[in-house]
This record gives structure tokens, sequence and C-alpha cells, in this order.
């Protein structure tokens, strides 16, 4: 049946020799490999979940008053939006689930592209020739944030309406154009009428539909450049050494999607997430202490709490304060983001070949060491916006921590950028010969010893032994 | 010169001028938003620009650009061997297509000629960038209408001479209403609700308070009034702490000292927030004297 199937496709199109080619396609096994799938899983989750949303929900902020079965709220005034989101979670059979799902397969498909951006960076696989895949996937990145706050933001409660007034804010801080952008973006003063129509547009068509085209893209590029892989035994930088797609990758990957989508649908069901409900409907000059963020745009609510006072007036015009952490401080790290791969080649001279192979990160101590340093200065700005959760839960003073943070802000990147450097220099003059780490063996009788490798593979002796690397990498 | 070139000549000034019609119209068209619209002309202006637009790349493709027959070999599908997708090459008049060895014919690469063709005629690239420049700017008039003209609505909200303090049902503020050290949320009347008229009413002992410069009379009886909205992000400035008399913005926690024209005294704001000046009327309700004398909020280029 199948062979027949094929031959029939093939007559009309000449699939078989691309089939062929894409069933024997080699995927390398190392595990750090995963993290772009589960990015792009949990779209998928997002695509199902969010249609479904779609269907029920009203993205309008016409007002209405709430006649539904969550007791707490019934008489009340409120946006379209906001009674049916309560109508999904209340009332829509599956809605409550499906809702949760959604958030939380977005805070995951974020949480993926960053470690997967990670792996990318620390590994050295953005490197030439795969500058363009480095490029759109900080692109996805950008844009899935943009889509979570986008999506965040339509319900209409308490805590999106905040989040909304700091966008517009932000907008409005941009030099000579900011009035005009945030009056065009949401159709006037805030709150204007139309921008959760807009933000619908926005968040279910526009950016999905780009996301989706630069996946694409992203994959055929992953596909005409083949993977990267670690050296090791018989890796070259001329082959690709690893599982075939088909037959146990795409099983082993379909089973994978499959314990993904379970994680999240077990987490839609028994994790509350975002329980708008007890936000209740936005009101413009209402508040409630300890509104955090999505984890994700943390580190900007962190930026504008750290950021000092400080403003430039002259003639007559102002550059807010709002525009230093708001709109510079993104734009500059996106801006190193795209640049890096360029940046690196001219300090290494090393764009005069293709690279393959992946460096481990401690092989590359400068690189390994800006990184943890970024690393260590954007978790100090997102534990910052939690500074008022922080100083509640700790029983500290506010103003306090938020000193504490600017000193953190400007310390703890250099500190743990010096820290990595020393390891890297240390692990790496460490005698670790490429992909054979010394074998530790247990015996027996409970002690170790280390068994000295001479091009053979280890003997199972049948003891328990363990695996160790020569250091801290 | 040549007879060739010569209609080549007349097929370029054909295409410039069709493109410059394709600009005029597009001028116009941006005319015509800007004095309001009408959808005939609209239509009209637009078909012509696109139109003329069209019949200019067309042309230009059709007359100036290397032009076939080309050959593309095919292949037969589902053949296992098929040699990859052979190039294309132009075919001379009166030349018979011959195999090269192996069957395949011989294929010359795509020389510079056709290459940049396109780059022979500046005259016309820059026509071509004029009119889409003109479209461009037409399409800059429908983007206007996403939003109204911010004009000075950041520097006004509803406050008025006059206007009756109101709390958040609605109901007018008495001044023997709060004790000292309350605070309550008040709008003008008419305006509950409103995001930029939103104002913290409290009262305060009226010997601890700083009267700035220009600013006597504002605050009788210790009530003085100052906008809710945070001149640093926005948020409402919704923490009164009655024991430091400071107001605390939950969001992005700045504190203003409200003894002392709400100055602020901690955090990411940059300014003091907004003071209402205030009346009490013979019935004894509270009232405005006018509106905000600077604009509330968030910083934008426009603020002084």
């Amino acid at each position: 049946m199948i062979r027949r199937l094929n031959a029939w496709f093939d007559s009309r199109l000449g699939t078989s020799g691309f089939v062929k080619t894409a069933l024997n396609k080699v995927f390398p096994d190392h595990w750090s490999f995963m993290l772009g799938e589960i990015a792009l899983y949990s779209f998928l989750v997002l695509l199902i979940t969010g249609v479904y949303l779609s269907f029920f929900f009203e993205p309008s902020l016409k007002e209405v008053v709430y006649d539904g079965s969550y007791a707490p709220l019934k008489g009340v005034e409120m946006s379209a939006a906001y009674e049916s989101t309560l109508h999904i979670s209340f009332e829509v059979q599956a809605g409550m689930v499906m809702r949760q799902m959604h958030h939380w397969a977005a805070l995951v498909f974020l949480a993926a592209m960053v470690v997967h951006l990670g792996r990318v960076f620390f590994t050295g696989a953005f490197r030439r020739p795969r500058e363009l895949n480095w490029i759109i996937g900080v692109t996805l990145l950008l844009l899935g944030m943009l889509n979570g706050f986008a999506g965040y933001s339509l319900p209409d409660d308490q805590l999106s309406g905040t989040g909304l007034r700091i966008f517009y804010s932000i907008f409005l801080s941009v030099p000579v154009l900011g009035t005009w952008l945030s009056y065009l973006t949401f159709g006037g003063e805030f709150p204007a009428e139309s921008i959760i129509s807009r933000l619908f547009v926005i968040h279910v068509l526009i950016l999905p539909g780009v996301i989706l085209g630069l996946i694409g893209a992203h994959m055929a590029i992953l596909w005409r450049q083949k993977h990267t892989q670690f050296a090791g035994k018989g890796k070259t930088e001329h082959n690709v050494v690893g599982s075939r797609l088909w037959p146990s990758y795409a099983m082993k990957s379909t089973g994978f999607f499959f314990i993904l989508l379970a994680v999240l649908a077990a987490l839609g069901g028994l994790a509350q997430i975002n329980p708008i409900w007890l936000y209740g409907p936005y009101r413009a000059a209402e508040v409630s202490a300890a509104s955090q963020p999505d984890w994700y745009v943390g580190w900007l609510d962190g930026a504008l709490r750290v950021f000092p006072a400080w403003e430039i007036r002259a003639f007559g015009k102002t550059i807010p304060t709002v525009f230093f952490p708001g709109i510079l401080l993104p734009g500059v790290t996106f801006g190193l983001m795209y640049a890096w791969p360029f940046l690196e080649a001219r300090f290494t001279r090393e764009n005069d070949r293709e690279y393959h192979l992946l460096d481990r990160p401690r092989e590359r101590p400068v690189r390994t060491a800006i990184g943890t340093a970024v690393i260590a200065f954007f978790v100090v700005l997102f534990f910052a916006a939690g500074s008022d959760v922080l100083a509640t839960v700790f029983n500290v003073s506010v103003t306090g921590l938020l000193v504490a943070f600017r000193v953190l802000l400007v310390v703890l990147p250099l500190a743990v950028g010096a820290v990595t450097y020393r390891l890297c220099r240390e692990a790496a003059s460490l005698p670790d010969e490429e992909g054979a780490p010394p074998v530790v063996v247990r015996t027996p009788d409970g002690s170790y010893h280390v068994v000295e490798e001479d091009g053979e593979e280890p003997v199972e002796t049948g003891a328990p032994h363990a695996r160790a690397r020569g250091g801290p990498t | 010169m040549s007879e060739a070139s010569r209609d080549e000549r007349r097929t370029e000034r054909s295409i410039g001028i069709a493109l410059g019609v394709s600009a005029v119209t597009a001028l116009a068209l941006a005319f015509t938003f800007a004095v309001g619209g009408q959808p005939q002309v609209e239509g009209a202006l637009l078909g012509v620009s696109l139109g003329s637009l069209g019949w200019a790349l067309a042309a230009w493709g059709k007359h100036l650009l290397p032009a076939g027959p080309f050959v593309q070999e095919r292949h037969e599908l589902g053949a296992d061997d098929a040699p990859s997708e052979p190039v294309s090459r132009l075919v001379q008049a009166g030349e018979v297509d011959e195999p090269g060895p192996g069957g395949v014919p011989a294929v010359p690469d795509p020389d510079e000629d056709t290459m940049d063709a396109m780059g022979r005629r500046p005259f016309l690239l820059k026509c071509l960038f004029g009119a889409m420049g003109a479209l461009g700017l037409a399409a800059l008039f429908p983007i206007r209408s996403l939003g109204p003209n911010p004009g000075r609505s950041l520097f006004e909200t509803a406050w008025r001479k006059g206007s009756l303090l109101v709390n958040e049902e609605g109901r007018p503020v008495r001044a023997t209403e709060l004790d000292v050290g309350s605070v309550v949320t008040v709008f003008p009347e008419g305006h509950v609700g409103a995001a930029d008229a939103q104002t913290l009413l409290i009262r305060a002992v009226d010997e601890d308070l700083v009267t700035r410069e220009g600013r006597e009379g504002w605050a009788p009886q210790g009530y003085v009034a100052y906008s809710k909205v945070c001149t640093h992000a926005g948020c409402p400035v919704g923490l009164y702490q009655v024991a430091t008399r400071q107001l605390l913005c939950p969001c992005h926690q700045s504190l203003f000292d409200v003894m002392d024209g709400a100055r602020p005294v901690f955090g990411p704001a940059t300014r003091s927030l907004p003071q209402l000046p205030l009346d009490i009327d013979d019935d004894g309700f509270l009232r405005a004297q006018s509106d905000y004398h600077e604009a509330i909020g968030p910083g934008f280029w426009e603020r002084p």
C-alpha cells in the first residue's frame, strides 16, 4: 500500500529522491539539540490551543454587565474581552484547560528559545555559515516576546491593563515621535478604544504568521546546512554523525512531542496561571500591589525599577527617564545579539571557512565569560522586577533592596564573568582528550579508580560504574 | 543612430512618462487624502497610479530586457538519477538545439549582460523609485488615521474651573468628610473613571504642608490633591503610607513626599506629581480652581 502510494506520488512529483534523502537525514544525538524542538513543539501547542480560544474570545472593549457563573463578579461592569475570557474559563467545555495550556505553552516556548539560544551561543553554532539562522532565531525570540505580551494583554484584566499602561508610557517616551507613535498604536490617549481589537489581530494573525514563516525558513536553512556536532570519534567538519530521521529519530521525536503535550496539559489542568478572575476587570485608577509580568518581560520591568531617576531636558523638550530602560536597553540588547556573530568573527578572524564542529564552552573562555556575565546581568534585572515581593517575603525595605540591585547589576556580571573565565582556563588546561572523558570505576568494595583508556572502549565488567568529566564544564 | 536604438529610446521615454504619471497621480492621491478624501477620486487615482506603474514594469520587461526564447530541459519525474535542475539558456534565432556530450545540452552561464540588465537604465530606475516613493507618501495618510492628532491633549485633563470633586461612586466630596491623614480617589464630576483625570485627595495637617511658590491657596483646610498618575510610567500611585506621609507607586516603587508637593524622594520617578488647585464652595463641597497647570503622567518629548 505505502509502496504503491509512494510510486503514485513519485511518478507525478518526482519525490522519491527527496523522500529518500529526507528519511535518511542524520540528526546528532546530543541532548542539547532537543531544545529547539521543545520550542517548535510548544509553538504547535500554542497554535492548536490558540485556535480553540479564538472561537470564544471577543476582542472588544464594549461595556457589558457580568451575568456568568462566577458569583463574585456578578453584576460588575466589565469589557466584553474580560467577560468572554471569564466565559472561556468557567463555562466553555475544556476552556480553562485550553486557556491555561496556552499560557503555559507560551512560557515554555519563550524559555525553550532562550535556552536554545544559549546552547547555540556557548557552543559557537552561530559561526559561519550559520549567521543567517542566528539572525532568524533572534528575530523569533523578539517576536515571541512581543506576541506573548500582546496575548496576555488581551483579557483586559487589572494586571494586563496595568502592563499596557506601562507599555503606552514606554511608547510615549520615544524622542520626537513618541506621542504620535503611541496615539497611532493605541488609537488615542490611553486607554483608547481600539487597542484590544488591534492587539487581537496582531496576536492571532500578523505575528503568528510571521513566526510561522520564519520557523519555516529557520528549518529549511538548518536542513540545507545540516546540523553542527561536537567533536568526537568519527566526527569531522565534513560529516554529521547521529541517528537517521527514519525510523528511530522520527519515532523518538514524535514521542517527545506527546510528552511535551502531556506536561503542558497537566500544567494547564493542575497549575493555576494568570487567574484573571482574581484580578478583576481593568480600571484605570486601580492597581494591585505585586503586579508582575510574565517571566520573559521581567527583565524590562526590573530595568524600569532600577534605572535611576535621570532624564534629559533641554530646549523645551524632554527625553523621559523611561526611554533608557524601556527603549534603549532592549534596542541595545537585541542589536548586540544580532551583531554578535559578525563582531566575534571580526575579533577572532574566524571567517575563512565553514565551522561545523562545535566548541566546548571552556575552549572559548572569552565568549563564555561574556555570555555568563550577560546572563548574570539579566538575572539581576529579572529579580529586581520582583523587588516588592522579595521585600515582603524577606521583610526588608524596598528601598534598600533597590539600592542593592543597582550595585549587583554592575558588580555581579563582572564577578561572574571573571570567575567563568578562570574556570574555563583551568578546565581547558586539564588533561582531557576530545570526546574521551576519563572513566571512573567503582569497585564492588566501594573504592573508585580511573580507568586509563588506551584507545579502546572501556570494558563492561558488570560492576557499577560512573562516568564523570575531567573538570567543570 | 540605428533604427533599433531609436526605438529603444522611444520605449524608454514612454516608460519614463508612465512612471511619471504614476508618481503624479500618487501625489494627487496624497493630496485627496489630505483634504478629507473622496472614494471615487481615491479609487480612480489609485487605479491610474498602480496601472501606469504596472504598465511601465511590463513594458520594461518586454522591450528593454533580454528576451527569449530560452530552453530548459525536462527530465522524467520519478527517475531516480534525475540530473539536477538544468539552467535555462538562450536560443539564438535559427539555432538547432544540439545536445552536448552525455545527452544534456551544453549550458552556458547566465552572462553578466542578463544579470545587470536592470542596472543599465539609471534614468528608469530613478523614475521607478520616484513612483514608489510617491505611493509610499500617499500610504502615510491611511496610516495617519490609526489615531487622532495628539495636539495639546496630553497637556489637558477633564478638570475645569469649578469642577466638583466626586469619588469613585460619583458622589461629591464634602470638606468635613475626611479625617486628617485619610485619602480618597476623586474625579471631576461627569468623568468618573477617566484615566488622566484621576486624582488623590489627601487631608493633611495644615501647618506641616510645604507650600510651593505660586501655589498659595491651593490647599484649603489642609486638603491637597495630586494627580494619581505616576510621573514615571503612568501607573496609579495607589498606596498611601500614613506614617511617613508618602505615596508609593506599586509598579516601580517610586516614593513621593505628600507634605512637600509630592516630590519624588526615591525610585525611578523624576518629577513631582502635579498638584490640583482646590477650593471649598459655600455649600462646603470641594471644587477645582482650574485644570492642572502642567501635563500629568509620564514624560514625553514635547513636554518642557
